[in-house]
């Protein structure tokens, strides 16, 4: 029999993978094709949160991926070549004056979406980027209160025991991280240097991997193929936490189920088209909700035009697929006579927050953080390639690598329309127009690349990093293309995730971010998932869904 | 790097791996006979086999790639998918040799091989396949990117670099600078590197 699960569904009979045993099962719930409350599309940090949320709300929940549902334990290998199973790589065009690179960079294709490859930087936003236009004068605000995140926040950070500082030394008082910090690798070590020479605070990063054990979890060992995927269950994604509690809360996960298309009737949705096994299959739903991530999510309400939505759904204000935004992730990296070894660990174990609350001295808006990365061998001699070296000059450069050291930054990109995800012409293996994702940076991003550069550069340099070069052109990270706000005519969801137009279609991913922020996306996907449930249930507790 | 397979730094799933892809063969009928000694010979100088190390299998794998039409995610709008686009490559390189030289790409001297070869790098090319191609982004989407995540996935190249290699379910202990577990390799060639100053200052 075929086991591979990238083949065949593994989330059939009435159970689903147990992920933290081999060739184990748990019992799951399963509706057939009865109409059930929600369907989600797509099971990473929004969808996936939200399918644990609403089952435990009370919610009949079909939760469909495109991926594979995986087994950390027996399925992962520690290997970055066999490890691109986990990763999004079915056909997409990008162009633009900087075409953006997905796959490995920031698109997963597996139960637990791209948090089963995630870095695990688990970062919450700085209060005033909810109110970037009002209080920072740029982007726009969000229809969201701080404060109220600043409660979701700490429900994720309970939920994924969060590994980190005692005292995190920027923004309002927070309470203590749920787990100790895990100690710090050179790489990290020599960020904390350099930014004590620069008179600059830095911290261990609150992370999601364990450093104590948790339930059927254990702590980290450290061995750094963390974008290769976890294979201990060290790491906490939404594939080991969220999930599991979704399933023991009745909810069902179809894994190898790619939606294609949202069938609407007399202005409401009325649920999904999606092929899985070969065929496809229609599922009734009461609501449907899109969590495919930046590209998949608009890709899907564009793909579901109709008559009666011509422009696509949700789309009233023109505004689904644009102001599509990425993190700006230049680096530095020199060499040191130290051996650093970078490979060990997690990468970005420190970090500096500082220009994210520091806005003096700057000439553009929004902030940015730098971390230690920690790249693997093919990523590496990509990275050092790009440089122009091949042949010789390449294998010469790659003996180096245990010497290297670097400082990579995520730094804010600005809105704009004119990045977008837009459908061309040519179709999958689905038969699906294919998206086509268009970015080019702007002013804005230019000088705070060359700030970022110049200090990362000065940053290495106190610490005896010599050697040292640029590059220039890496961005991680996907959002906006669906952005939440106050006024239907500019943002496609209100601050519930809920479509404008469509009363019973909600947007639960970083699709929903109005602004970027200068920090990993992943704990407020979460956390905004978390106060959507809240908001759901509270709505059908009124009788207003 | 091999002589850790049978300890606790490998799981059984690393190992399968890694042994059949050092078992891969280059697939046939994916090119033709001049395409695959083209892109041997590009393999050969693009990334060469570390020397006094065990072979590798890059080309069988790049071979693969484009037998199966395997995507990354992200294809620049003017250039065709994988398979194709190694194929008009690869002729287009194969044109150029013999527009440049008078000779088949794979039987150049290497110091023409590497001159034709960054001309492709460089955008310098002259043969008329290159019209629909531009060669300088074949060069930095498909060529290098293929070629070098390739090579860096075989063991003798993860030595040759003092990579600590797979590390699971064992992992590491000491994480700080100039510390190193006792099953990680020493490095090899602790060669001094260049342009070091006297002292620097911690």
């Amino acid at each position: 029999m075929n086991d591979n699960p990238q083949e065949r569904p593994r989330a059939l009979n009435g159970k689903a993978p147990d992920v933290f045993t081999r060739g184990g099962w748990v019992p799951m719930r399963e509706y057939g094709e009865e109409e059930v409350d929600f369907v989600i599309v797509g099971t990473g940090a929004g969808g996936g949160t939200l399918a644990c949320k609403l089952a435990e709300a009370g919610f009949s929940v079909i939760a469909m991926d495109a991926g594979a549902y995986w087994r950390p334990l027996e399925d992962f290998a520690s290997d970055e070549h066999h490890q691109s199973k986990l990763y999004w790589t079915d056909e997409r065009i990008v162009d633009g004056a900087d075409p953006i690179h997905l796959g490995a960079n920031n698109s997963g294709k597996a139960v637990g979406g791209s948090t089963v490859h995630y870095m695990m930087v688990s970062l919450r936003f700085r209060p005033e980027w909810f109110k970037s236009r009002s209080k920072l004068g740029y982007g726009v605000d969000w229809p969201l209160d701080w404060r109220e995140m600043w409660r979701y926040y700490r429900e994720v950070e309970q939920t994924l025991s969060i590994s980190g500082p005692v005292r995190y030394p920027w923004g309002p008082k927070r309470p203590r991280y749920p787990y100790r910090a895990h100690p710090l690798n050179a790489p990290a070590r020599y960020l904390a240097r350099g930014a004590e020479k620069l008179g600059i605070a830095w911290a261990e990063t609150p992370i999601a991997t364990l450093s104590a054990p948790r339930g059927k979890a254990p702590p980290c060992v450290y061995r750094g193929f963390c974008a290769a995927g976890c294979s201990t269950n060290a790491k906490q994604s939404v594939l080991n936490t969220w999930l599991p509690r979704a399933l023991a809360a009745g909810a069902e996960i179809r894994d190898l189920a790619m939606v294609g298309r949202i069938e609407t009737t007399n202005g409401r949705v009325t649920g999904v088209h999606y092929h899985r096994g070969n065929e496809w299959r229609f599922q009734k739903a009461r609501n449907v909700v899109v969590a495919g991530y930046a590209i998949e999510t608009p890709r899907l309400l564009l793909n579901s035009a109709s008559c009666e939505f011509p422009d696509g759904l949700a789309n009233s204000s023109g505004l689904v697929g644009k102001n599509l935004m990425v993190h700006l992730n230049q680096s530095v990296y020199g060499y040191s006579q130290d051996e650093i070894r970078s490979y060990k660990a997690p990468p970005s174990l420190a970090l500096t927050e500082h220009w994210n609350y520091e806005d003096a001295g700057k000439d553009y808006h929004g902030g940015w953080c730098y971390m230690a990365p920690g790249p693997l061998p093919a990523d590496w001699a990509r990275t050092v390639s790009q440089r122009g070296l091949w042949g010789r000059e390449l294998l010469d450069e790659m003996t180096r690598y245990n010497h290297a050291a670097g400082l990579k930054m995520v730094g804010e990109v600005l809105p704009g329309e004119r990045n977008r995800v837009t459908l061309v012409d040519e179709t999958d293996q689905y038969g699906l127009a294919i998206p086509q994702v268009t970015f080019s940076f702007g002013d804005n991003e230019h000088a705070m690349i060359e700030h970022a550069l110049d200090f990362m550069d000065r940053a290495l340099e106190v610490v005896g990093v010599t050697q040292r070069w640029r590059n220039e052109s890496e961005t991680a990270h996907l959002m906006g293309t669906a952005r939440m706000g106050h006024d239907r005519a500019t943002s496609v969801v209100d601050a519930d995730c809920r479509s404008w137009d469509i009363p019973n279609l909600w947007i639960c991913d970083g699709s929903v971010f109005p602004t970027s922020g200068g920090v990993n996306p992943s704990l407020t996907i979460q956390a905004i998932a978390c106060r959507t449930s809240d908001r759901i249930a509270e709505l059908a507790s009124r009788r207003e869904l | 790097m091999l002589a850790k397979r049978d300890t606790p730094s490998w799981n059984e799933q690393t190992r399968e791996v890694v042994d059949r892809r050092l078992a891969l063969a280059v697939a046939e009928g994916v090119l033709s006979d001049t395409q695959l000694a083209t892109l041997r010979a590009i393999t050969t100088r693009v990334c060469p086999d570390s020397p006094e190390r065990p072979a590798t299998t890059t080309l069988a794998m790049v071979v693969r790639k484009i037998g199966k039409d395997e995507g990354d995610g992200h294809r620049l709008d003017c250039l065709p998918r994988t398979a194709e686009c190694w194929r008009r490559g690869l002729d287009a390189i194969e044109a150029e040799a013999r527009l440049r030289f008078d000779r088949d790409f794979a039987e150049l001297e290497p110091d023409n091989a590497n001159k034709v070869l960054g001309m492709v790098e460089h955008g310098e090319v002259c043969a008329e396949l290159w019209e629909d191609l531009p060669s300088e982004l074949f060069w930095k989407w498909r060529l290098l990117p293929d070629l070098a995540s390739a090579h860096w996935a075989q063991p003798s190249l993860w030595s040759a670099m003092g990579f600590g290699g797979p590390a699971s379910p064992r992992g590491y202990v000491r994480l700080g600078e100039n510390r190193r577990d006792p099953w990680e390799a020493v490095e090899e060639s602790r060669r001094p590197l260049r342009g070091w100053p006297q002292h620097h200052e911690r």
